[in-house]
């Protein structure tokens, strides 16, 4: 089923295209050795290169490059062994050699694809463009003064990955699905955080509508945002301004905008006119970039198990449904928790407890996985006591809650509060007894034929036995005394 | 004193005939005599130099000397250089001190060299003349026989031309972009080596036109030259164009001799104007290398006449991006505006001069959108063929032997109504930086007027060898003795 939103004069499909800032993780700069720590004091990671002093000169982080190399593998992408950085050209206060170097013509890396999942199960691939290496510019500070603005160059230099998809997304919800995935893929890999509340994931979003069948319409760009949840919203708002413009006789002109989360809607930054010429041009400071190709094969050797084929594992070795999967390996943190859990165990049970029960107490308590107050361990030796019938199901619940507010294993647990299990005949016959010779009544209307009852008497037996009773054995015990078995 | 070669002095200095401190202070007596009136440099470091040279004399007496322990110098105003004013001749860098050493003076001082002060150059390296430094014209040592106008002494490197010329300094770095290290040696009277680009290391240098700027050294001899050039050339992992390749005694090579050698004379040199001076020399330099043995044949360039045309595309293009950073907002000059485009306004308009405006539009014309294609693309296209003539010409020959400058020295306030005819200084020079390839300027002959005319010796890629065997051999078959009356 195709997207579309509903205009006056009928339905339009929306084309989005995403290109994504992301931040790469290393210790120095794409062209210097000033740190990159996030949230340092303003200025305190500026080289003299960074700050674009006379007579400073770039010099390429290999680990930056490897990082890029590693994330284009990751997206099924074409490694290019020759690539080149240019000179973007335009003036600004925190871009202090009045140039961005980037890579225009020959970025290092080619065509690949993403696969997203959406909500219905369904996968669709998304092409990816290319990705390029390019330095990220630094902060002015405009609130801190009434008449100056402050420049903070700690960011000035600091390599991002331009990652450009093509315009394959047809709704807002498979633009973030796209990011989710993408963010995911990055993590993996270790080459972004994705943390997009911290900008060091950034997107683009190029947006256009038209009529089924049609070819492309002219398109916006709405500029850097910065949550995936906006990313939603600007699309959908974006979309439904262009087919306002074009129902009512208009043209959509090609602009740059800026969404604005506070009023849901977009407004012009600046338009065709407006837009900068760069002066592209091949930077003489920097030899093309040659990679060797045996350090790329190492690189892709190195590289981590990535969501989809771990997704496809855990189908194939846990039985896990596609769903399930999709979820446990949406962080690498998640999925290596899960596969400590339900290695060597009941793997479908592991996952319904990591979905369930431990997803809710992540949320309740405000934790993540890697804070996560009980340990993939503990979670295990959870399941261990269910599985030698040391406890029971119902018993499990309270024990995990139990971990989660003290921290202490199940074991424990279970022995501080006596919650073993009951499988001795004996008890369990006599709190049946005692059930039956209390509930005569309904032990008659259960002879009439009210079979529906039996439920009710397991109930109160479980409840006489504190919820520790042997479910298998009560029902067995039951059936016999009132079915007369 | 002040006569001696760097390869003199050096002996004099070993052997304690003659102290560093006794040779940096007659330089600086004589910068505080004639300086005033040569405008040679912009800044003169004298305690500096005292206390360098001091150092010098005790590493002397440990007999912990470096190849140039003692040796005064003078460096051209657009090295960086730790804790003395940096200016590239520029109003917008203004009071700037840069914090840190260029690599390679940061090289000369680890060999015991003895810093007299910073250089007079065209503004950011941009001119033929030395007139568009903002500190105002260096006045060439030399004049006309029997007329006292003050000439120029070439561009943009005229301060460390001038300054060695007229002996207030034994040698000086220069930087060479499209001749100025070549034309103003040439104009002086003096010897002047661009090396190939990625010799020496560029970091540090206020940057021109990052494809083509390289340093080199200024001397009066061939010699003095290739010993500058040792101690300023190598691998620095901190200019990624710096070429990672071993420095060779240079020289050792001065004394190579040209015998087998085979001298190619590209035919595209010689135009119908060439005044009839330069090309009588460039005969006798023919002449000259033939009788020491070398082998002199025709060589084409074919692309030669484009050089000069598409030079004055690519370095306005690089510069204008280069020169982008000079903005007001970190260092160096800050003229206030009501917003932010009027301080870049505001500043830009206080702090460069006419000719550095002409290029920077010049760069930002020809990187537009719409005229990158016709000009910086075909720009580079023409780059790559003219590299492949001098590849092709260095198959059937080993140097090339060209004038260095279509004219002498002119006067102060010529050839300044029409940028063009000022750009026409450098039709000899610009090939070797499109290229890449070393060049040399000896000193050659004089002219009827009294003033020095130079020969080029143009080698193949990490070639300097040859050609200081080469300058040599043109140098003692000139005997080339003449000296300015200013010195």
């Amino acid at each position: 089923m195709t997207y579309t939103i509903e205009g006056a004069t009928g339905p339009w499909e929306v084309v989005i295209g995403l290109e994504v800032h992301a931040q790469v993780i290393s210790n120095a700069k794409l062209f210097s050795g000033a740190a990159t720590t996030f949230g340092a004091a303003p200025n305190r990671q500026v080289s003299f290169v960074d700050a674009a002093f006379p007579g400073m000169l770039p010099v390429i982080n290999r680990e930056c490059v490897a990082q890029a190399v590693r994330t284009g593998l990751g997206l099924n992408a074409g490694i290019n062994l020759v690539s080149r950085f240019d000179r973007k050209n335009y003036f600004y206060a925190d871009l202090p050699a009045g140039y961005q170097i980037s890579q225009y013509q020959h970025p290092i890396v080619g065509t690949g694809t993403i696969a997203i999942e959406l909500a219905d199960g369904s996968t669709r691939d998304i092409g990816i463009t290319r990705l390029h290496l390019e330095q990220d510019a630094g902060k002015s500070l405009h609130d801190q003064h009434p008449t100056k603005s402050y420049i903070d160059l700690n960011r000035a230099g600091v390599a991002l990955m331009e990652i450009v998809s093509e315009p394959d997304l047809r709704s807002p919800e498979e633009a973030g699905a796209y990011l989710r995935k993408l963010r995911t893929i990055l993590r993996y890999l270790g080459t972004c955080d994705g943390n997009m509340d911290e900008g060091s994931m950034r997107a683009d979003v190029n947006v256009s509508v038209r009529r089924a069948g049609e070819g492309f319409r002219t398109r916006c760009e709405v500029k850097n945002v910065n949550s995936i949840r906006f990313v939603i919203q600007a699309v959908e708002a974006e979309a439904r301004r262009q087919i306002e413009v074009w129902e009512s006789g208009g043209t959509v002109e090609q602009e740059t905008r800026l969404y604005d989360p506070a009023r849901g809607e977009t407004r012009s930054m600046r338009s065709k006119e407006e837009a900068h010429d760069y002066r592209y041009f091949p930077d003489p400071d920097l030899l093309p970039l040659v990679l060797d190709e045996a350090w790329v094969a190492a690189l892709r050797r190195d590289l981590p198990e990535l969501p989809d084929a771990k997704r496809a594992r855990f189908m194939r070795d846990f039985g896990l449904p596609a769903y399930d999967a999709g979820v446990l390996v949406a962080e690498q943190a998640t999925a290596d928790y899960y596969e400590h859990v339900a290695r060597g165990r009941d793997a479908r049970l592991a996952a319904n407890w990591v979905i369930g029960d431990l997803f809710a107490a992540l949320n309740r308590t405000g934790r993540s996985i890697a804070t996560s107050p009980v340990s993939a361990a503990a979670l295990g030796g959870l399941l261990d006591l269910m599985a030698d019938g040391t406890i029971n199901g119902r018993i499990a619940k309270d024990v995990f809650e139990a971990m989660v507010d003290t921290g202490a294993d199940a074991a424990t647990i279970v022995e501080q509060r006596g919650l073993r299990q009951v499988t001795d005949g004996g008890a369990i016959e006599a709190a049946v007894a005692g059930v039956l010779a209390n509930n005569a009544d309904k032990v008659a209307e259960y002879k009439a034929g009210k079979d529906k009852l039996f439920g009710f008497f397991v109930g109160q037996v479980m409840k006489a036995m504190a919820g520790k009773g042997n479910p298998a054995l009560v029902n067995a015990t039951l059936r016999r005394r009132l079915d007369g078995g | 004193m002040r006569d001696l070669t760097i390869a003199a002095a050096r002996t004099a200095l070993r052997s304690g005939a003659l102290s560093a401190r006794e040779l940096t202070d007659a330089h600086l007596d004589a910068i505080a005599a004639l300086n005033p009136r040569l405008n040679a440099f912009i800044t003169v470091t004298p305690e500096l130099a005292r206390a360098q040279a001091d150092a010098a004399d005790a590493a002397l007496r440990r007999g912990a000397h470096g190849a140039l322990t003692g040796i005064p110098l003078g460096i051209k105003d657009l090295f960086c250089t730790a804790g003395v004013r940096t200016t590239a001749a520029s109003r917008i860098l203004g009071p700037f001190v840069p914090p840190y050493e260029s690599t390679v003076t940061a090289r000369l001082r680890d060999a015991g060299a003895v810093f007299l002060g910073k250089t007079n150059l065209d503004e950011f390296a941009m001119g033929s003349s030395n007139m568009t430094s903002a500190f105002g014209p260096v006045t060439n040592p030399w004049t006309r026989r029997g007329d006292n106008a003050p000439l120029v002494p070439g561009g943009s490197s005229g301060g460390s031309a001038a300054a060695v010329a007229a002996r207030l300094a034994l040698g000086a770095t220069g930087t060479d972009t499209g001749g100025s290290i070549r034309q103003p040696a040439s104009f002086c009277g003096i010897a002047g080596l661009k090396p190939t680009y990625g010799r020496c290391s560029r970091w540090g240098i206020v940057a021109f036109a990052s494809s083509l700027d390289q340093a080199g050294p200024f001397a009066r001899t061939v010699e003095d030259c290739a010993i500058l050039l040792g101690a300023m050339a190598g691998h620095d992992d901190r200019d990624s164009t710096s070429a990672d390749i071993p420095v060779p005694d240079f020289a050792a090579a001065c004394t190579r001799g040209v015998r087998g050698l085979r001298i190619g004379i590209p035919r595209e040199y010689r135009s119908d104007g060439m005044a009839p001076e330069i090309g009588a020399l460039w005969q006798q330099g023919i002449a000259w290398l033939r009788d020491a043995g070398a082998e002199v044949i025709d060589i084409s360039l074919p692309h030669t006449k484009y050089a000069l045309a598409t030079y004055y595309i690519v370095a306005p293009a690089e510069a204008s991006s280069n020169l982008a950073r000079y903005d007001g907002v970190r260092f160096g000059l800050r003229a206030e505006g009501e917003d932010l485009t009027g301080l870049y306004e505001n500043t830009r308009a206080a702090g460069f001069g006419a000719e550095v405006r002409r290029r920077i539009m010049i760069g930002t014309y020809v990187l537009s959108a719409g005229y990158y294609d016709a000009y910086y693309l075909r720009a580079q296209k023409v780059r790559a063929l003219i590299l492949s003539d001098f590849t092709e010409a260095f198959r059937e020959c080993d140097a090339l032997l060209t004038p260095t400058a279509p004219s002498a020295a002119f006067a102060q306030g010529e050839k300044m109504d029409d940028p063009v005819t000022m750009y026409l200084n450098d039709v000899f020079t610009v090939p070797a930086n499109m290229a890449g390839i070393p060049g040399l300027s000896v000193p050659a002959g004089l002219d009827a007027q009294g003033l020095p005319l130079g020969l080029q010796i143009l080698g193949r890629p990490f070639d300097e060898e040859t050609v200081f065997a080469v300058g040599t051999a043109i140098e003692h078959a000139a005997g080339f003795t003449a000296a300015p009356a200013a010195g």
